[in-house]
């Protein structure tokens, strides 16, 4: 009888002692995305994640506009994160167009991105709160996020959906008082962030709930080829800042937070940790900053590229972010490609999840710093 | 332009009233006085006392203190007064509204934003009352293959069950308990364990998959944590020496049970956060595994039934930790005693005298009670509430080996204290030898 179903869609039991259970896309504890959960009794015997539904087709629509109107849409799939999802774009077009990028220009891109780390990161981890009953933990990160969208206001003149990054360098410069302003509110901010280990972190409830649960295990991690927090949880030393600095990174001082357990339990610290890098950055970063200059090269209207293809990626909130363009002496790109960290820590949900208690399959998926939207894009 | 209401407006306001003035005032002229005019053309008037009893007449003596406080006092000496106003339903929702508030404020303050603010002027006071009629309103969905007898009994057989629970609780001295059973723990057990059953069977009969692992986590966790709960009470029952609950009370008339039995209070009280389901043991209603598990298929009105008794649940256990634990009513003598003069003399209203036979009431001793007893039941729901705000949710199996292994052992170590004391003759059954 299940036979006939087509694949990803056997709601029905197919054993006596197993139920199938639809976790999504309208569960609380999905996302825009479904799971389908096998449990029998307390434990999920298989688990297929059917990711899909907020597909937009971003890339297709790219390669119908030119490279300056696809700024605004290619954000769209991480509005949380927009920043950092423009800048493998921004960099891959700037390889195409043969642009110089100016020396200030490329330290307030580092500054918007980190900024825009921390507040993808906030949301993420007050989701994780939610996900575990903490309901704290949802208020605190969602309350704290607003020190960073009102910086990113200040500088972009948006709150969520930026476009801040263009070829060339940013939209607009920083305003006058940005860096006291800035430096203020960092600091109260890594004031905060140290109380997120009283109340999360430190929780013994929290500790015995996702230790040991979900274990992913160094070679597994680069076998599945997971990117970000996941594979950094797992012990592996990989941050695209490190491996291939980008803009200015190589000339700030920042470290890479590494944990060798594996279990959910890292995965959620390594994100926290990675936010007080952050706060370093950024420190770093205004210290090192031109005070004036240009911030944008003028561009060509409608600027068309030579016969080439370019790939470059960054450092995101969820790891690894590529961007492959083809370019074929057009204004529009022939083809855009997003190759998103979500989608690749999606893909070791069923290796974690088989025989966990059900119980652990919020922690342990939320735990994969999986954001829907991005993996359909 | 105030802050709290950016939209306010005085003249707004003013007009408002005026026009609730216009239309009591159309009312009254064309509904009320019509319908007074009809009663006094149709129906014959007795007279009582040489007088023509009217209507009006008829509403002078009900201010008239000396005929309606001998009323009052023979209703308030009525069951029906006891279970529906004071020491029963009453008091009990009166308390679970008050938690409601409490709980959103409380946990508000704690997460840094300010809970419900706009429904009725002051902090949010009334949002209470909007939700409940939001549900009322709400229409009913009943899934199409539910067994809809037994779905639509659940959440009714729930509040029944918490009111029946409420019922056992001596509030006050002098009796102030609607049902005073002779072996009250007993009867205290009994009811808990109606729990469970109601629990399971509205899972079931929802015919739906997350009700259904909801309702046999409900079960698992209600029946793991009984048997702690019901070891943890033995120790205050052996130096009591009563199972009767108005006995216990009056056996700790010199010092609360917590003071010997501290390790049975901390049982007992992690059991209660079991038993209701709050946070970090609320499994059954875990939302981001289970949707709202056993609530999930309840909607409208049938929802709010279930928090209502959930509400009184955690007032009427909480009510019982009190008395266990906290000596119930005693306490320092706080309540002024009643003037005599006032009986005897009258009181002096302005010009006139006033003799209002039939007070006081209540007397001091069950006045002082209430408040003592309500002052702490109140301190231990909030000590209920606070982990909502600090802990996340545990795991089954965390919660049963809990349940199983650490809080039994524990109970056992607090009746062997019990029995200890006992033997040493440091107390005896019923108090200090």
């Amino acid at each position: 009888m299940s036979a006939q179903l087509p694949p990803g869609l056997q709601l029905e039991k197919t054993d006596e002692r197993i139920m199938t259970l639809n976790v999504g896309p309208q569960h609380p504890g999905s996302g825009h995305m479904r799971l389908i959960v096998q449990i029998d009794g307390d434990y999920i015997v298989a688990c297929d994640p059917d990711p899909g539904y907020v597909h937009r087709g971003e890339e297709k629509m790219a390669e119908y506009r030119n490279y300056i109107t696809n700024i605004p849409h290619l954000e769209r799939p991480v509005i949380h994160d927009s920043c950092n999802i423009l800048y493998p774009y921004v960099l891959g077009v700037e390889d195409i167009l043969g642009i110089e990028v100016p020396e200030r220009a490329k330290y307030v891109r580092v500054i918007a991105s980190e900024l825009n780390r921390c507040v993808y990161t906030l949301y993420w981890l007050a989701i994780y709160g939610i996900f575990l009953g903490h309901s704290t933990m949802f208020m605190w990160p969602t309350g704290d996020r607003e020190l960073f969208i009102d910086l990113l206001e200040k500088m972009t003149g948006a709150r969520v959906t930026h476009a801040y990054m263009v070829p060339g360098g940013v939209r607009n410069d920083l305003p006058a008082n940005f860096e006291d302003v800035c430096l203020r509110q960092v600091d109260y901010f890594e004031k905060r962030i140290a109380e997120y280990a009283d109340v999360f972190y430190d929780n013994p409830i929290l500790i015995a709930r996702t230790e040991n649960t979900g274990v992913l295990s160094r070679t597994d991690a680069i076998r599945l080829g997971t990117t970000g927090s996941v594979l950094r949880a797992s012990g592996v030393d990989y941050d695209i800042r490190k491996r291939e600095p980008y803009d200015v990174y190589d000339s700030l001082d920042f470290e890479t937070n590494v944990l060798r357990a594996g279990d959910a339990y890292a995965r959620s610290k390594i994100p926290w940790l990675d936010m007080m890098e952050s706060c370093r950055i950024i420190r770093d970063a205004l210290s090192k900053m031109p005070k004036s200059g240009s911030v944008r090269v003028k561009l060509k209207p409608n600027p068309k590229g030579g016969e080439e293809s370019v790939y470059r990626r960054v450092e995101s909130g969820r790891g690894a972010l590529g961007c492959h363009i083809i370019s074929r002496k057009k204004p529009e790109p022939y083809r855009v490609k997003l190759s998103v960290g979500s989608f690749r820590n999606l893909i070791a949900l069923p290796y974690l999840l088989k025989g966990e208690r059900l119980g652990n399959m919020p922690s342990v998926y939320w735990s994969l710093n999986y954001w829907p939207v991005e993996a359909d894009r | 332009m105030s802050v709290i209401a950016p939209n306010f407006r005085l003249s707004g306001f003013i007009r408002s009233i005026l026009d609730n003035v216009f239309w009591i005032i159309v009312l009254v002229t064309l509904a009320g006085i019509p319908a007074i005019q009809i009663v006094l053309f149709y129906i014959e008037m007795p007279v009582i006392d040489g007088e023509l009893l009217t209507p009006f007449l008829a509403l002078t003596w009900l201010a008239d203190p000396s005929r309606v406080l001998p009323i009052v006092k023979a209703l308030m000496a009525t069951d029906l007064f006891r279970i529906a106003v004071f020491p029963g339903f009453g008091l009990a929702a009166l308390l679970a509204a008050g938690t409601i508030f409490v709980e959103r404020k409380m946990l508000a303050k704690l997460q840094l934003r300010v809970g419900p603010f706009y429904c009725g002027k002051f902090e949010g006071i009334l949002q209470l009352a909007g939700d409940g009629l939001k549900l009322i309103s709400k229409e009913i969905i009943i899934p199409a293959k539910a067994d809809k007898p037994i779905f639509w009994l659940a959440p009714v057989a729930f509040v029944g069950t918490a009111a029946a629970f409420v019922s056992l609780i001596p509030v006050a001295p002098g009796g102030w308990v609607v049902a005073d059973v002779e072996l009250g723990i007993l009867a205290v057990f009994a009811v808990i364990g109606f729990f469970p059953i109601i629990t399971i069977l509205s899972a079931w009969s929802a015919n739906s998959k997350f009700p259904f692992i909801g309702g046999i986590r409900a079960l698992h966790q209600m029946i793991s944590f009984e048997i702690p709960l019901i070891l943890s009470l033995l120790g205050v029952v052996m130096l009591a020496g009563t199972l009767n609950l108005t006995g216990i009370v009056e056996s700790q008339d010199s010092f609360p049970w917590i003071v010997f039995l501290p390790v049975g209070a901390v049982v007992f009280f992690i059991c209660i956060l079991a038993e209701l389901e709050r946070i970090p043991f609320d499994l059954p209603e875990a939302e981001s595994e289970i949707v709202a598990g056993w609530l999930t298929e309840f909607s409208g009105m049938m929802y709010g039934l279930v928090q209502l008794g959930t509400y009184l649940k955690l007032y009427a256990f909480a009510a019982i930790f009190t008395v266990m634990f906290l000596a119930g009513w005693h306490g320092p003598m706080i309540v002024p005693p009643f003037p005599a003069e006032i009986i005897t003399d009258g009181i002096q209203l302005g010009p006139v005298t006033a003799t209002i036979p039939g007070l006081p009431l209540f007397d001091q001793e069950m006045l002082n009670g209430t408040i003592w007893f309500i002052i702490k039941t109140v301190a231990v729901i909030f000590f209920i509430l606070l982990p909502r705000g600090v802990f996340p949710r545990i795991r089954i199996d965390m919660l049963l080996s809990l349940g199983w292994y650490k809080l039994i052992g524990l109970s056992f170590i607090n009746i062997f204290i019990a029995l200890g004391l006992l033997y040493a003759g440091v107390l005896g059954p019923g108090g200090m030898i």
